[in-house]
């Protein structure tokens, strides 16, 4: 007889509880992980997630291998049509610049001085471009340091993609890539690190540098980061306060899939950029199992601000809701 | 049971043919659509993924027109002006294309990798480091060999063979954090450069080279060296005119057997030889090496960058290969 019941009861568990898997991104992995044990917890179910890149993950949840695949770059309607895919976004990050400026604590970097920096038209820090909105700090005469990543990454791309809608110089010439040619790399003041740890390193560690890095990382590894210059003129500095203010202004659209790689909000931190699941169009059951978990993750807010991402505002989350109502994947 | 055995050992040999021979079919297979492309110029070509017109100008010097026309006005109606913004750059982003499985469209615009920077880059790192480690890891061996007290020599070869074990991402660490800054604070220069990676390779294969060396010239008989010294020979003459031509061969051996380690070092090169695509002017400059090149793009790449690293990774196969035959030719040459 118990051994019926324990029958009976191992049936019913593994008749409710299910088990879903992705991979992809490794930017959200942490935050997915702490979702994935408190969904756990509350409702028994599995989700495993491994971190294996963006690139990786678009391309196992197009050859069905996944339940959903995780990447930092969305896909263009077009494509997620072509590929039979659904998207959606779940978290949102920033990058910051980090410099490393003996003696300078506030350094604030306008749009002209941003773009000054990545053509490699400012070559020394005591530019006027730079000097006019720090006028109180003390600005050497010394060659700028470019540091950017020596291996493809999406925040580059990322970085490249804020550029590219802030400069129409830099989109003529450059455009956004995973990878590119730096201009300062040709005038000999490029340093390139491998990972954003190896970026921050390599800020830290040469005196009179500026580099782009995630803003966990930078967070991390105590960089000083520049207060930039939003598209709204304003200045920002790299806080989750800055990063969710320019989230709100991103102009996701559901229409188009959320189809947005880099906010440049009209409103708030500039260079901020959200992650985002794929999943395949035409598993229906399978989808609604993957929107249920993360339906769990938009209501827990507070386990992604602990860990420096930033929140989706409620107006996206609502509209993402009635993006799965749309498509028929709500969560059951 | 004498057949058997023949067998067995016969099976065990060819597996290492077939599985060299599988590595280069596949390599080659791999990089096919990149060496169709490029051919033999991929060689001396020093721009890496760098987008050229049609009429090979790089778009550096010559404007795209059709891509940017909707844009460039900023007083479009603000989320128009986004909405072209956005479908046109996520044209250029081949990768993500080609991985969820949808063709590229490459009307006007064509996609140049060339594998010079990194091949340069890699003879001369290794250069760099043969320099740095031959001379110090020959006066190890000689100490350990002939000089040093067997109290002293036992725990230092010991040492020695232990610092062979290490992980190369440590010293990959090592150089990033510690050895790079103080390189730079003496002689300039940023702290990731070809010369800090060139001496952290030397680190590497010093104590690989000085076990090696030690242990050939042990080999040499002591009835030689007793002779020489009952000649009336210093120690520096034994050392040089008796143990150096005995233990030729073993330590000739040594140094490519670290030229080969060298060349494909991977990880602690890539923390510390700065990665960028620019031919070195001078020794503190950063660029980059070929199993770096391939250990940064490989995860994120796809269609023909994917090709133009398996080319770059079947160039370096011949490389090594080159050197290794090397080896052994010269040994066949000296037995006889």
């Amino acid at each position: 007889m118990k051994k019926i019941l324990a029958g009976l009861t191992l049936a019913a568990v593994s008749t409710f509880a299910w088990t879903i898997n992705g991979t992809g991104a490794t930017f959200p992995y942490p935050v997915y992980k702490q979702w994935i044990k408190g969904f756990y917890q509350e409702t028994g179910n599995k989700v495993n997630y491994t971190g294996t890149g963006s690139g990786t993950g678009i391309k196992e949840v197009a050859k069905r291998h996944v339940d959903f695949g995780g990447s930092d770059k969305p896909l263009s309607p077009n494509t997620l049509k072509q590929a039979k895919l659904y998207q959606f976004p779940t978290v949102v990050g920033g990058i910051a610049l980090g410099y490393n400026l003996p003696g300078v604590k506030n350094l604030k970097l306008s749009e002209a001085a941003i773009e000054g920096i990545a053509l490699g038209t400012i070559q020394y820090w005591d530019n006027p471009v730079i000097v006019k909105y720090n006028p109180n700090e003390k600005l050497p005469h010394k060659k700028i340091i470019f540091v950017h990543r020596s291996d493809k990454s999406g925040t580059t791309f990322n970085f490249t993609y804020y550029l590219s809608k802030m400069s129409s110089i830099w989109r003529k010439y450059y455009g956004a890539k995973k990878m590119i040619n730096w201009p300062t790399d040709e005038q000999g003041r490029g340093v390139a690190g491998k990972g954003n740890f190896g970026v921050s390193a390599a800020i830290k560690t040469n005196p009179y540098s500026i580099g782009y890095v995630d803003y966990a990382d930078a967070l991390k590894n105590n960089l000083n980061m520049a207060e930039l210059q939003g598209r709204d003129a304003k200045f920002y500095a790299p806080t989750p306060k800055n990063f969710s203010e320019g989230a709100k202004f991103a102009g996701f659209d559901a229409k188009k899939d959320f189809f947005k790689v880099i906010a440049y909000p009209r409103h708030g931190y500039p260079i901020i950029a959200a992650t985002f699941i794929l999943v395949p169009a035409e598993k229906k059951d399978n989808d609604k199992k993957v929107t249920t978990f993360f339906n769990y993750a938009y209501d827990h807010d507070e386990v992604a601000s602990k860990l420096g991402y930033v929140p989706l505002p409620s107006n996206v989350k609502a509209m993402v809701r009635k993006y799965w109502e749309e498509k028929g994947i709500s969560p059951k | 049971m004498e057949t058997l055995f023949k067998r067995l050992s016969e099976i065990s040999a060819s597996t290492i043919l077939l599985i060299l021979l599988a590595i280069f079919v596949v390599l080659y297979i791999q990089a096919k659509p990149a060496i169709e492309k490029y051919g033999l110029h991929f060689l001396v070509e020093s721009k890496w993924g760098v987008s050229v017109d049609k009429n090979n100008t790089p778009n550096v010097v010559k404007e795209k027109v059709n891509n940017t026309s909707t844009i460039q006005d900023d007083t479009l109606d603000e989320d128009l002006a986004d909405d072209s913004l956005d479908e046109d750059i996520a044209i250029e982003d081949d990768d993500a294309l080609a991985a969820a499985g949808v063709e590229k469209n490459t009307q006007n615009s064509d996609v140049v990798y060339g594998g010079l920077i990194p091949i340069v880059g890699t003879i001369l790192s290794t250069l760099i480091a043969m320099i740095f480690a031959v001379p110090i890891a020959m006066g190890i061996a000689i100490f350990l060999s002939e000089i040093a007290p067997p109290f002293i020599a036992k725990p230092v070869g010991i040492a020695i063979e232990l610092l062979a074990a290490i992980p190369s991402i440590i010293y990959g660490m090592w150089g990033l954090f510690y050895f790079g800054p103080f390189i730079s604070k003496i002689v300039g220069g940023s702290s990731v450069n070809l010369l800090v990676a060139g001496l952290v390779l030397g680190i590497m294969i010093i104590p690989f080279m000085a076990s090696l060396t030690r242990d050939s010239m042990k080999t040499t008989p002591n009835v030689l060296k007793e002779s020489a010294y009952a000649m009336g020979a210093t120690k520096f003459e034994v050392i040089k005119d008796v143990i150096f031509p005995y233990a030729k061969q073993g330590i000739i051996g040594s140094m490519i057997l670290a030229l080969g380690r060298a060349l494909g070092e991977t990880m602690a090169v890539a923390f510390v030889i700065g990665g960028v695509f620019n031919f070195p002017h001078k020794l503190t400059d950063p660029t980059v090496s070929i199993p770096v090149v391939l250990a940064n793009n490989f995860a994120e790449s796809s269609g023909l960058s994917l090709a133009a690293l398996f080319y770059l990774a079947l160039i370096l196969f011949v490389i090594s290969f080159i050197v290794i035959s090397f080896a052994k030719f010269y040994f066949l040459r000296d037995k006889k």
